[in-house]
């Protein structure tokens, strides 16, 4: 997730969660105007071993989608911080950023998680 | 078509010594159909090396874990095709089918004594059906209780048929995490038990290949909250003669005759999913079922106003019932506790010979299938689960299951199966090991695996963003 200041942040999946579900093939991300809210699912992305839900981060209405993906589903694993983005949230709340790992704190998650 | 040559013809008619009839026009088709024109003898050359580009229980070794791709015997095969089975009408009065109905009888008592169960319904036609029927009883069983509940418990490991089948039957699937060992957390279980659930779904050993250890303790506590704890058995070859669902405290059980019994799996059927329950939800089964008359003969009986009606068209698939009895019989109640010893046997040398290369992903002694992890494999070399899948296809075996259960990364899902003798097993497991020698030595090669079939490695991904469907 990117702040991009304003009370909007863009939300993607992680290159370790790109990693981890392999080749992506179907996005699915809801239209423009859906309400979302923090830790529920909001979008489902599909690869070619499993289906899963992508949480949204925050609370908000869903501004914009990445329509790119609709055909290119494998901007995902290409571009998880670039392209490969799936939708602009603007927030209810903006605190709710500051309940969020930053880079280094999801490195040492993910590294921790990785030892068990 | 490419073979077809214009005139080019697979039999010759006799003159006809009958005066032709036409067709009135509006039945006659205007274009003649789109037929190959070839020789009888280049349609057999063609469909023989069709079935020799194919790979099946026939060929080898078919180590597809949590599918028991096990040898179905071919006296099972003559059974199902005797006269006396293969041209019944399923609307023959019973005193004319005497044999299939004592025999339907039979299975269904051998069933249950397997199961620890009362009464079983042989009508679904596959495991999911028969997980689906399961469902329907334990629904008919809350609703006669005066409310049918929301809620099954499945835990986080299980076949995605599970929640799949729970949605069907109206429910919604609670997930139930599992612990460091793989197993049922019982802790989590508890918490998220209450008077909304109805039951839960599990297979025991579970889809690690692991026997839930605490199982009387799981099935008490769903049946404290008054929920049915519900065996898909889908493990249930591992387990045949050793231990009953019934007596670990399962309510209802469905059975894959493909997977215990070494029916043909059949791609996509006809199967048989029986299903057998407990003395009070026998009134609820789909109908009829056979019963036998105190002078020893069978009889049909349809009744019961408490069942949740039929499954399936008349009795089930009944030839795969013949197999299914024909396997029983086979073995007998010792033969059958070898079966699962056997098969426990397999997994357990398997998973020792490869064990180096593919450490197992759970502590705990798997029983009839085990989960290994290529993630240290990849870790060193970036050769995934899936290349070394291709692999195995250059190496002459079909390859595991891989990436299931989901929560084991680059996953590795191996069933031996009771049927493959120790050189199998043997040169199997060589297999695996050269695979993996071959992904620190030559990575290229696993990238670019398999290279000896007639159809190289397939795109998964543009096959499925792509999707060009033809029917």
């Amino acid at each position: 997730m990117r702040d991009e200041g304003g009370g909007r942040a863009r939300v993607g999946i992680t290159d370790y969660a790109q990693d981890a579900l392999g080749d992506v093939v179907y996005v699915d991300v809801p239209e423009v105007g859906t309400r979302v809210t923090a830790s529920q699912p909001f979008s489902e992305v599909e690869s070619t071993k499993s289906v899963s839900d992508v949480f949204s981060p925050v609370t908000g209405t869903l501004v914009e989608r990445n329509a790119l993906l609709d055909e290119r589903p494998e901007l995902v694993n290409d571009q998880p911080y670039g392209d490969g983005w799936l939708a602009v949230i603007e927030m209810t709340d903006p605190s709710e950023l500051d309940a969020l790992m930053d880079a280094a704190a999801y490195r040492a998650f993910v590294e921790q998680a990785e030892k068990h | 078509m490419d073979l077809s040559r214009p005139g080019r013809r697979a039999f010759s008619l006799p003159r006809l010594d009958v005066p032709p009839v036409e067709l009135p026009g509006e039945l006659a088709r205007r274009t003649p159909p789109v037929l190959p024109e070839v020789a009888e003898r280049e349609i057999v050359s063609h469909y023989t090396r069709l079935s020799q580009r194919n790979y099946g229980v026939d060929t080898g070794v078919y180590p597809l874990g949590s599918c028991s791709m096990k040898y179905n015997p071919k006296v099972a095969e003559v059974a199902a095709a005797l006269p006396g089975f293969r041209r019944l009408h399923p609307l023959q009065p019973d005193h004319t089918v005497q044999g299939a109905l004592e025999l339907l009888w039979r299975l269904e008592r051998a069933l249950c004594e397997i199961t620890g169960m009362e009464r079983a319904t042989l009508q679904p036609p596959a495991g999911a059906c028969g997980e689906l029927t399961g469902l329907l009883l334990m629904r008919a069983h809350h609703t006669r209780q005066g409310n049918p509940r929301r809620r099954v418990a499945i835990p986080d490991s299980a076949h995605g048929t599970n929640p799949a089948s729970v949605r069907l039957a109206g429910y919604e699937a609670l997930h139930i995490p599992s612990d460091a060992r793989g197993l049922v957390d019982v802790s989590a279980l508890e918490k998220l038990l209450d008077q909304d659930v109805a039951g839960l779904m599990l297979t025991n050993p579970n889809t690690l290949g692991l026997f839930e250890e605490e199982i009387e303790k799981i099935a008490a506590a769903v049946h404290g909250v008054g929920g049915l704890v519900y065996y898909d058995g889908a493990n249930l070859n591992a387990i045949l003669g050793r231990c009953r669902p019934g007596d670990m405290g399962f309510d209802i059980v469905h059975i894959n005759t493909h997977k215990t019994f070494a029916t043909p799996h059949g791609g996509g059927g006809p199967g048989a999913g029986p299903v057998a329950v407990t003395k009070e939800l026998a009134r609820y089964l789909p109908r009829p079922l056979v019963e036998r008359n105190e002078d020893g003969t069978f009889r049909l009986e349809a009744g019961g106003p408490d069942s949740i009606g039929r499954m399936h068209g008349f009795f089930g698939n009944f030839g795969i019932l013949v197999r299914a009895y024909v396997y029983v019989l086979l073995h007998g109640r010792d033969g059958l506790k070898e079966v699962a010893e056997r098969s426990v046997l397999n997994a357990n040398y398997l998973a020792e010979l490869i064990k180096g290369a593919f450490p197992l992903a759970m502590p705990g002694r798997p029983m009839h299938e085990f989960v290994a992890t290529a993630k240290p494999l990849k870790d060193d070399t970036g050769i995934r689960a899936l290349d070394v899948a291709k692999r195995m296809i250059d190496l002459g075996y079909h390859p595991s299951t891989v990436y299931f259960p989901l929560i084991v990364e680059e996953a590795m899902m191996v069933e031996p199966t009771e049927t493959e003798t120790k050189e199998t097993l043997d040169g199997l497991g060589r297999a695996f090991l050269q695979a993996a020698e071959e992904a620190r030595r030559d990575p290229e090669l696993l990238h670019a695996a398999p290279v000896t079939t007639p159809v190289r490695r397939l795109d998964e991904a543009r096959a499925a963003r792509q999707l060009k469907l033809r029917w």
